[in-house]
């Protein structure tokens, strides 16, 4: 596994027929950091994530990871830079079971071969059985063994967060982009998945960069807050920094009459 | 009622788990290889006709059930298959590398379709998978010096090694072979991450590509080995019609493939066999309708096309996993006896499933 480096993103603009989604944004992450993003509903949070997922292309700007160019790489071989991410409405495979998600997941690091494959060589049975106990690591590190065998259209919505977590995992990331990952779940829940980032970045060494509306847990797990409204940046610090600065509370709350 | 102890990760990859499953195949192997002892010919040839479905079956599933990826031409590659190995044929070409040849041109054909389709999705895919149907069908008949145009191409007797098999049960063998073979390959695929990246660009493209896999590709592999393998089961059925003419290759005959596969239950191999037994029941079920409906209806031309359409309606409304679903839920019954209730298989709501991305 090669070591985490730092994502830079500079003067990164899109626009969407006229509308400015996202407008000028350049920022930082520092390997081993925990990021968060935050804004109101349309700030261009998730845009941020899909332009640097390359699901969408930037109209100016660029997006460096260490010293990769990502705006030269097509979306498909992102992973392989080493990024992975989860979406915000849970992307799974929904007539798949757990465990072919989770194989999915490690899909960048295996050998294809339609040929072998389908006459299901010795060659690709060793494969398997070894990237079977990569995903055998994730499964107990986020503790989902009891849903491996299970379809995730019988999932509830948290054990598919978790999932959904735990796939994109399976992709030995160096720095993973988590789309509001205590979205829709309880207070329960939500501790949990803060150990569990926890978890990641100190045992795994990933480096963070979450899209996240519960300031609770942003405040806890996140060592730098970026605030954007309307796609552009108002302000990056540390958390609480960034609650006490006028203008995000401007965003957040209106202005004072 | 069965519990099943994995120790090892291998229980997980290998086929037939579970006693009752290798009981099961081993009785339907056995059935198959024993059959030409028991059976008349008239039967027989019945059953080789049926196994050749099954193998176009599962090279439509593959692309249809497992890919996501409607086609309404796959007749036409069960054309390129029926005539390329036929005229490779009787041009002298022996058996095994006419058959090599024909699955290749037919995956090659099969990947360009996919290479022109990879970013089209579902109305617009069925719509030029259609189109290619017609241009195919059309070709096949205008291009009369190689393939004796609307006036048909007579087959060639099956030889190989240079051992002329006309006997039926001959045929059938090699039909049985074929079929084993494919049903295995294909069950391998989706055991290794080719297949598994087919059902991930069916679930989810978005995450797919995110995870790594070229969803573009993907749908020019799984074009490409499902082409292949119909252009295989056209191989053999030329053998089966022994003449061709391109009109058997029509819209109604992908109609046939698509209503198996949709009544056998997308997304399984088996699903595709149920299909093949079912559409091979289907002319029995529809000379006995004859008989019993009055001659005004029961003489209409178009009472088979209209009968694939009923069929593959009530699928849909009523047992979307089609046979094999069914097949699943009567499992389960006998294994959960007397624990099974009526609402054991209403599934949930999905949850959030946004339009956003596509």
């Amino acid at each position: 596994m090669t070591a985490a480096q730092t994502l830079s993103v500079r003067n990164l603009s899109i626009e969407f027929g006229g509308v400015h989604a996202v407008e000028d944004v350049s920022f930082d992450v520092e390997p081993g950091e925990v990021f968060a993003i935050i804004g109101p509903n349309g700030a261009g949070k998730s845009t941020i994530f899909n332009l640097i997922s390359r699901l969408y292309e930037p109209s100016a700007g660029s997006i460096h990871y260490g010293d990769q160019d990502l705006l030269k790489i097509p979306a498909h071989r992102i992973v392989q830079t080493g990024i992975a991410r989860t979406f915000q409405n849970i992307e799974l495979f929904e007539q798949a079971t757990v465990l072919q998600n989770l194989l999915v997941g490690r899909h960048s690091r295996m050998p294809q071969n339609p040929f072998s494959n389908f006459l299901f060589t010795s060659g690709v049975m060793k494969s398997e059985l070894e990237h079977r106990r990569k995903v055998e690591d994730i499964i107990d590190l986020l503790e989902i063994a009891q849903y491996r065998d299970e379809r995730i259209s019988d999932l509830s919505y948290g054990a598919r967060k978790n999932v959904e977590l735990a796939r994109a995992l399976c992709s030995e990331p160096t720095l993973l982009l988590l789309d509001e990952p205590a979205s829709g779940l309880n207070n329960e829940e939500t501790d949990d998945v803060s150990f569990w980032l926890d978890d990641i970045k100190n045992d795994l060494g990933v480096t963070l960069v979450m899209v996240e509306h519960d300031m609770n847990l942003v405040g806890l797990v996140a060592d730098r807050v970026m605030a954007i409204n309307d796609g552009r940046l108002l302000a990056i610090g540390t958390p609480d920094e960034v609650r006490s600065n006028a203008e995000v509370q401007q965003a957040y709350l209106g202005v004072s009459q | 009622m069965q519990f099943l102890f994995k120790t090892r990760y291998e229980d997980d990859i290998r086929f037939l788990a579970k006693t009752g499953e290798k009981i099961r195949v081993g009785m339907v192997i056995a059935f198959l290889l024993a059959a030409p002892l028991f059976l008349p010919s008239y039967y027989l040839g019945e059953l080789g006709m049926l196994l050749v479905y099954a193998i176009a079956g599962v090279g439509l599933m593959i692309l249809t059930g497992h890919t996501g990826q409607v086609s309404f031409g796959h007749a036409a590659f069960l054309g390129i298959g029926a005539y390329c190995h036929s005229i490779l044929m009787s041009h002298g070409v022996p058996f095994s590398v006419s058959v090599v040849l024909t699955m290749s041109l037919s995956g090659l054909i099969g990947m360009a379709l996919g290479r022109s389709a990879s970013r089209m999705h579902g109305f617009y895919l069925a719509i030029a998978t259609l189109a290619f149907l017609i241009l195919v069908e059309t070709a096949l008949g205008e291009w009369g010096s190689l393939t004796g145009g609307y006036s048909g191409f007579s087959v060639p007797g099956l030889k190989i090694f240079s051992v002329p098999l006309t006997q039926v049960w001959q045929q059938y063998y090699v039909d049985l072979i074929f079929t084993l073979f494919v049903v295995w390959g294909a069950s391998n695929l989706f055991r290794s991450p080719t297949g598994r990246s087919f059902v991930a660009v069916r679930d989810s493209e978005l995450s797919a590509r995110s995870l790594g896999v070229n969803v573009e590709w993907v749908k020019i592999q799984s074009f490409g080995v499902s082409a292949a393998i119909t252009g295989l089961a056209g191989a053999l059925l030329a053998h089966q019609l022994s003449y061709l003419s391109p009109e058997t290759f029509d819209v109604l005959h992908s109609l046939k493939l698509l209503l198996m596969i949709v009544v056998g239950g997308l997304g399984s191999i088996l699903g595709a066999i149920f299909g093949a037994i079912f559409i091979s029941l289907l002319p029995v079920a529809l000379s006995f309708l004859k008989d019993v409906l009055p001659p005004s209806i029961g003489e209409q031309a178009g009472l088979e096309p209209l009968l694939f359409g009923l069929i593959i309606v009530l699928f849909i409304v009523f047992e979307p996993a089609g046979i094999y679903g069914r097949w699943m839920k009567i499992r389960f019954f006998f294994e959960t006896l007397p624990y099974y209730r009526k609402s054991s298989f209403v599934r949930q709501k999905s949850y959030l499933k946004t339009e956003r991305m596509r």
